[in-house]
């Protein structure tokens, strides 16, 4: 199993581990996913998600290559600006989802999931012009820092001001640091990418101010399902199309019409997708997962299946996503979510379950 | 006297007479984490050694909690569904179902809590 460059102060911190992406990884820390949860939610956490994949694509050419391999447009974003993604297949699928940064017209950063990085860097290779060239780098690690605190604490304990630096923006600090204002737990915070070698001594130094925890794998599962992302593998695949994964907002003003998997995905914009990922909300006594059967109020007729699951510290109620017919996918819509046998009445919602906190722009003064 | 037997899956039964009294042990409850739902059976079910009989949720996961006997669940812990800080290694009060067993023998090849201990040291 491979390791991060923090594996040895998660051990040393008591942390259960367990194999995610390949990695041997923190799962929870001894304070338990509610309290880690909660305090990232009031104070400020950090998580390492080294496992991730960091790429760097540059060459003349990149701007189409990755409208190619993307439904979103690269030509219009400014320099410095994150745009959440997902690479199509040829059915209109997703082989990932993503985070991509424009550096310069000619140069962009990549963050992508563990468990797939392999299979991305294989597939943008296959459809990867000469002109583009792609860096992974294998040597730097990632820690996110999350939380209302998070400023604070970046300016506090490794001394970088992002004040200025808003919801979505990337900069590159000291030459070494690479950071981004973006998460996946809805607060304000980042995602400080750097050479593996600084790795623990950014975590120690974090970890040493008093508003910061540790923050393992489980929590980040709990903090993202309550502002309703999707978790690839699980909420998205490669059959889902990003019509049906209610994330049609990335392709933007929708004028990328060339990208792979095209035709399936402009279709089912023109006449709609036959089912479509919604927030399932459980309003009856229990907890529903991944695999759980969806069915109308009569509990008769099947309507879909749950593709994540959980309990929400915050709202302390379970939640959960799930593919719905599109006929039956109506907000508001009472349902029944079978577990074990029992049914559970439930109720489709609108997502995020929590409001996000994310950093709101900054209005420079004329 | 009511004599208490541990299995590998760590429950706790205390038997009287016929009747097992189930609940799960300490490690097992700091294993499951944070608990947030506990659903029961219902009384009268019939249930065979192996069997899950219950389901503990935490925020992260569902585990199953196995009847280590064969019978007739013939009491419910109901009070532990709005108190899940009571489900734990208290033989009077953290139990979760009584079983009223077919065979009290069954009971007799478990562990006892020397050697439940022992089997505890040896999984970390």
């Amino acid at each position: 199993m491979k390791k991060t460059p923090l594996h040895d102060a998660h051990v040393q911190s008591n942390a259960k581990m367990a194999e995610f992406a390949g990695y041997d990884m923190p799962i929870q820390y001894p304070d338990g996913v509610m309290t880690e949860h909660n305090w990232t939610r009031n104070n400020a956490g950090i998580f390492d998600v080294s496992h991730m994949g960091q790429l760097t694509l540059s060459g003349e050419s990149v701007v189409e290559f990755l409208e190619k391999i993307t439904p979103s447009t690269f030509s219009t974003l400014k320099d410095n600006v994150a745009k959440y993604t997902v690479l199509t297949n040829e059915e209109g699928g997703m082989v990932d989802d993503l985070i991509v940064t424009r550096l310069s017209d000619t140069k962009f950063f990549a963050v992508v999931n563990g468990a797939c990085k392999d299979k991305d860097i294989a597939w943008m290779k296959q459809h990867m012009p000469s002109s583009v060239t792609l860096t992974h780098h294998e040597d730097r690690a990632l820690i996110a820092l999350q939380g209302p605190k998070a400023e604070k604490v970046l300016r506090e304990a490794l001394e970088i001001d992002a004040g200025d630096l808003n919801y979505m923006r990337f900069m590159e600090f000291g030459g070494r640091c690479w950071v981004s204002r973006l998460g996946y737990t809805g607060e304000d915070g980042f995602e400080i990418s750097m050479p593996e070698e600084d790795a623990n001594t950014a975590w120690e130094r974090l970890l040493a101010h008093d508003d910061v925890k540790t923050i393992g794998l489980a929590a980040r599962d709990s903090l993202r399902l309550e502002m309703g992302y999707p978790l690839y593998g699980h909420d998205i695949d490669a059959t889902t199309s990003p019509v049906e994964a209610d994330s049609t907002w990335i392709m933007g003003k929708k004028d990328n019409k060339t990208f792979i998997g095209a035709q399936r995905v402009l279709d089912e914009l023109e006449n709609g997708a036959s089912r479509k990922r919604v927030g399932i909300k459980i309003t009856g006594k229990g907890v529903a997962r991944e695999g759980a059967e969806v069915f109308d109020e009569t509990g008769e007729n099947q309507i879909g299946v749950l593709t994540s699951g959980g309990f929400s510290p915050t709202l302390q109620q379970a939640i959960g996503q799930a593919y719905i017919n599109a006929d039956n996918a109506k907000t508001g819509t009472t349902v029944i979510v079978r577990v074990r046998g029992r049914d559970i009445e439930a109720e489709i919602t609108n997502m995020p379950f929590v409001q996000a906190k994310t950093k709101k722009a900054v209005k420079k003064a004329a | 006297m009511s004599n208490v037997k541990y299995t590998n899956d760590h429950e706790w039964l205390k038997i009287e007479d016929d009747t097992a009294w189930v609940g799960i042990t300490t490690y097992a409850r700091h294993a499951l984490g944070d608990l947030v739902f506990l659903e029961l059976p219902e009384v009268g079910r019939k249930v065979e050694k192996g069997d899950d009989f219950a389901v503990v949720e935490s925020v992260k996961a569902a585990s199953e909690i196995y009847t280590p006997v064969t019978g007739e669940i013939v009491e419910v812990n109901e009070s532990l569904q709005d108190n899940l800080d009571d489900l734990k290694e208290d033989i009077d009060t953290g139990w979760i179902v009584k079983v009223k067993m077919d065979n009290p023998d069954e009971a007799a090849d478990l562990m006892d809590k020397s050697a439940y201990d022992s089997f505890v040291e040896g999984l970390d």
